[in-house]
């Protein structure tokens, strides 16, 4: 048994080898094996991985959805996409979204969680501000509420004749916000838009930025003070190469989201806003599919909108990877 | 040292109070970083608030001013949402279907991380892999032939169906989460119970399922939020009005009042559709806090 135990350190794998060899395969463990590991995977295998495949081969074919006529017309659909000026439109506003977003919500995530971690006194242990608790529990909020109710929630506070913001605008005396629409003028709808999703986000990175802070040890702020940097260049030199990959896991994430976004853009202008200005590649799949039937395209769009989505978390890795990734603080 | 190579950099806006490393320099830095993250809180309350305010005003009240408080604070705004914007029948199908996906999902995929994360088998890497691809691709690139599949199976637009596909959507994170767990967990234990005579069975829920309780109360947090927040699932798969979600119930609310209709119940909705996921925050903030750090430190 010692034997046992000594492997067990060594990785769990050659435990479970070594009981194979000593036990024969019984009812329990048969049993076991087949519950434990056949049940979830038949349920994941049909309702999530098989429309996966589906999807990449209906997008090659002109399928209505009413019939099981499927005439197959290769890459006819993608090529149908590259010259639809309203889908294109629509990955140019994704990509808008991918690009801004990240960076936006990134950024002021890590200003305030740096102002909670590293704000409190330099004298004595490194500690955070008072009240921090107070600051995390507030700004983690908007992530709990549904997103469907923060994009009600902000149309009725963007609405141009009983708004909150044109109220608080009209009254500090900006009277051109009189009867404003923020999200009915193309100018602003995007805008507009991209503030309701930060706000939703920026206080969920926060908390995970927060966590990746106090994960560095104290010590090395310590080190950083006695060598006498002040705070704002150990936030810039410490702490964000420490925290380097939960930064990158942050970009990834909030660009997939940007590119999905469907929630949002829907509920703030469910027809893609004026002049097509607000309209995501989600919303222009979603219509395509369950409004005008044209599944075999709208598949198409699906698989658009996947590698994009995949060559954006490429290319973020690729970045990172470029700019030094984790080399610098292995030193 | 990683601060000396770094010294010859532009002096920026923050770095003056760096020499004042007494009392007062610590004030200054501690009103700045009060007043920003001040500032960020009344920016996320501010809204809140003034939705709190407005469902309890009559429509005209609100057309008046956005700041008024209510002559008389009207609770029917709740009572009308309740019954005749049908957020209560909603709230049944949510409740329903949220509490069903979430026990399901979190047997299953415990299960399924325990046999990945603690027994070797031929593909279990294969396993693995497809579990990340669904973590990776846009549910959007599956919904069509999903809403297919559902109707094949004569599933759609019920509410079985609804739950079963919230399921299958939220296991591969379920598994991720606690495959890390479970590996985690010492084997010596599940080496005892099964010399003192417990199979695999036994050994799962009378021995590794307990200790697995943290993990497991984080990743149902999780997918409590995620699944009570559910939007594009339903909307694609379950379009018959009396099985609606609250999120779509309230969407479709919203979308079908024009300017004449009742917008403080439309405020009293939003409230009503926060108030559950508010008490679970308030109730699970210190898990839900711990489990965002821990999920980013795998």
């Amino acid at each position: 048994m010692t034997q046992v135990t000594n492997e067990v350190k060594s990785g769990g794998g050659v435990v479970a080898t070594a009981r194979r060899r000593r036990k024969k395969l019984t009812f329990d463990k048969v049993s076991f094996m087949a519950v434990f590991l056949g049940l979830p995977l038949v349920i994941y295998l049909v309702f999530v991985i098989s429309p996966f495949v589906q999807a990449i081969y209906y997008s090659m074919t002109s399928w209505s959805g009413f019939d099981n006529n499927m005439p197959f017309v290769g890459l006819g659909n993608y090529v149908k996409l590259f010259n639809d000026d309203v889908f294109m439109i629509s990955v140019r506003n994704s990509v808008t979204l991918a690009i801004f977003l990240p960076v936006i919500t990134v950024i002021l995530s890590l200003i305030l969680a740096t102002l909670v971690t590293i704000g409190g006194s330099s004298r004595g242990q490194i500690k955070g501000l008072r009240g921090a608790g107070f600051y995390r529990v507030v700004s983690f909020f908007p992530y709990v509420i549904p997103a469907v109710v923060i994009g009600i929630i902000w149309s009725q506070i963007f609405n141009p004749s009983n708004g909150l913001l044109n109220g608080i605008l009209t009254g500090i005396g900006i009277d051109s916000a009189q009867d404003f629409a923020w999200l009915g003028d193309s100018r602003t709808a995007m805008i507009a838009s991209m503030v309701v999703i930060v706000w939703g986000f920026v206080g969920f990175y926060m908390i995970l930025f927060i966590a990746a802070i106090k994960g560095i040890p104290a010590e090395t702020f310590e080190a950083a003070r006695i060598d006498g940097a002040g705070r704002f260049r150990t936030a810039v030199n410490i702490t964000i190469p420490l925290i380097r990959d939960n930064i990158q896991t942050a970009y990834v994430y909030m660009g997939i989201l940007a590119l999905d976004a469907f929630v949002y853009m829907s509920v703030l202008n469910s027809t893609g806003g004026p002049g097509n200005s607000t309209l995501v590649m989600s919303q222009k799949l979603f219509s395509t599919a369950f409004t005008k039937g044209q599944f075999g395209l709208a598949c198409a769009m699906g698989v658009v909108l996947a590698a994009i989505t995949l060559i954006f978390s490429a290319l973020v890795f690729l970045v990172n990877r470029l700019t030094g990734g984790t080399e610098d603080v292995s030193e | 040292m990683m601060s000396m190579k770094l010294s010859k950099k532009p002096a920026a806006a923050g770095h003056v109070e760096r020499k004042a490393q007494d009392t007062k320099g610590d004030k200054v830095v501690a009103g700045v970083s009060h007043t920003m993250l001040a500032l960020w809180s009344l920016l996320v309350l501010v809204p809140l608030g003034w939705t709190l305010l407005s469902s309890f005003k009559t429509t005209s009240e609100i057309f008046a001013s956005p700041f008024s408080l209510p002559a008389v604070w009207k609770f029917e705004n709740y009572i009308n949402a309740w019954n005749t914007a049908g957020i209560g029948t909603y709230f049944f199908n949510t409740v329903i279907v949220v509490g069903f996906a979430l026990v399901i999902v979190m047997a299953l995929g415990a299960m399924c991380a325990y046999v990945l994360a603690r027994y070797v088998f031929p593909g279990s890497r294969a396993v693995y892999y497809l579990m990340l691809a669904g973590l990776t691709f846009p549910i959007f690139l599956a919904i069509v032939p999903l809403f297919f599949i559902l109707q094949n199976l004569g599933l759609l637009n019920t509410l079985p169906g609804l739950i079963i596909v919230y399921v299958a959507f939220a296991l591969p994170f379920t598994v991720f989460f606690l495959f890390s767990f479970f590996k985690a967990l010492p084997h010596e234990i599940a080496e005892a119970a099964q010399i003192d005579g417990a199979g695999e069975w036994r050994t799962f829920f009378q021995v590794m399922l307990p200790m697995a309780k943290p993990g497991m109360a984080s990743v149902a947090i999780f997918n409590f939020l995620g699944l009570w927040n559910q939007y594009l699932i339903p909307v694609a798969i379950n379009t018959k009005a009396e099985n609606y979600v609250l999120s779509q119930g309230i969407a479709r609310y919203a979308g079908q009042m024009g300017y004449s209709v009742d917008f403080g119940a439309l405020f009293a909705a939003a409230i009503i559709v926060i108030v559950p996921v508010l008490i679970m925050y308030v109730l699970f903030q210190r898990q839900l806090q711990g489990s965002v750090s821990a999920g980013t430190m795998k």
